[in-house]
């Protein structure tokens, strides 16, 4: 199973509980079975189980609770601007500190937490991504620029501290 | 500012989205400018990071087994639809290939062959199986350098039957490492090497490969270093490149 460690990591960090993770994968692999009529074959299989895992997700307890708290800016209109020189946070990075950067990925909203792992961690393109959360390239795109700058907030107290 | 038109698409660049033409453009730019490599560096150093931040669960052998089980009664119904039969016997080939007959009572040690023979076969499947191409030994340990938290060398290939494909960064329980990929008459064999101290409890002084392992391996630890060969190839060819990487170390 290629997909199960991945899942199960992604599984985790969608539901910060061991115990809901390992019953999201259960159910995922029970409705990919069952569902299997519906791949489409020369399709991704990849950006398809990511996405039963998620549907399953939004529709757990869990789930439902950690997408009535998405923030209202989510899909706004402003341009994002990146950082132009080196910061704080990116001073941070450089010690790759993998603790602090957990810290602020437990504390990211769940549709930036989502996007950030499947870009970084499953090393999605932006197609895939688009097909595993159903959403538009262009919002795959503005939503990832906000959950980076959003990530990059939340590290920076985290080195104001340091 | 010319710069500010550039950074507003650089992260889309640096996750290799751009259209071919403009990536082209975007490369020359960044080499010729200060402020945007510095830049790019610090978001690429960014992304790695967050990847080695993410990766951070990993599934206990009991549950492995739980959804194996749950998965291989299906397996049985003899008037299943032909899909379901075979998603189901692709699914239980693959798990059974990858994880051990006894996962239940298998040991910490085991659980490290089967997460290796994983790694193998998953990085072996996926469509970038390196993220340094190259068959220079010269090219490749220097890319590992500010990546993983040790140094290690990589043998000599000439006069040998065995080549250099490249390498790529690789986690197991979290711990960085790297995993080279030789070729050999076609057949694809992984070397992994982690230090030693992150799998010494695991292995609990038994690095013994366990018998029904799907591949053949061998296993040593040198300079604080536990190295890993594992492939598909022949005993004698796996030992070969063990005794290569020995003599390099």
């Amino acid at each position: 199973m290629p997909h199960f460690e991945r899942l199960y990591n992604f599984a985790c960090w969608l539901t910060h509980d061991r115990q809901e993770a390992e019953e999201l994968v259960q159910e995922t692999y029970a409705k990919a079975l069952k569902g299997f009529p519906s791949f489409q074959p020369g399709t991704n299989f990849r950006a398809w189980i990511y996405k039963i895992l998620r549907n399953a997700f939004l529709t757990s307890r869990t789930g439902l609770k950690a997408t009535t708290t998405v923030p209202l800016d989510l899909e706004g209109e402003e341009e994002v601007l990146p950082a132009v020189k080196e910061t704080p946070e990116s001073i941070l990075l450089q010690r790759s500190d993998g603790q602090v950067v957990q810290q602020a990925l437990e504390q990211l909203p769940i549709t930036y937490r989502e996007i950030l792992l499947l870009c970084e961690v499953e090393e999605m393109s932006y197609q895939e991504i688009s097909a595993t959360l159903a959403i538009p390239m262009g919002t795959v795109m503005s939503r990832l620029s906000r959950a980076r700058k959003r990530l990059r907030d939340c590290l920076r107290p985290q080195f104001q501290k340091g | 500012m010319v710069c500010e038109s550039w950074k507003t698409k650089l992260d889309t660049y640096l996750d290799g989205e751009l259209p071919e033409q403009e990536m082209r453009t975007f490369d020359a730019h960044v080499r010729s400018c200060h402020s945007c490599s510095a830049d790019a560096l610090t978001r690429v150093q960014m992304k790695r990071t967050i990847q080695g931040a993410g990766r951070r669960f990993t599934p206990s052998a009991e549950f492995r087994a739980r959804v194996q089980q749950n998965i291989a009664p299906k397996r049985q119904r003899s008037l299943l639809p032909g899909w379901v039969f075979a998603a189901t016997a692709a699914v239980v080939l693959v798990v059974g290939t990858l994880t051990l007959t006894h996962v239940q009572t298998r040991s910490g040690r085991d659980q490290v062959y089967s997460e290796i023979a994983d790694l193998h076969v998953a990085t072996l499947a996926s469509s970038s199986p390196v993220d340094v191409i190259s068959t220079d030994r010269h090219t490749v340990k220097p890319w590992f350098q500010g990546k993983i938290p040790f140094a290690f060398n990589l043998p000599e290939l000439q006069n040998s039957e065995f080549s250099l494909l490249g390498g790529r960064m690789t986690y197991l329980d979290q711990t960085p490492g790297a995993h080279l990929i030789y070729d050999v008459r076609r057949h694809h064999i992984s070397v992994f090497i982690f230090q030693e101290r992150s799998l010494a409890a695991r292995f609990g002084g038994n690095a013994l490969a366990p018998e029904k392992l799907p591949f053949n391996t061998e296993t040593w630890s040198q300079g604080g270093l536990r190295y890993f060969v594992i492939g598909d190839a022949s005993t004698a060819d796996i030992d070969s490149l063990a005794k290569l990487f020995k003599a390099a170390s």
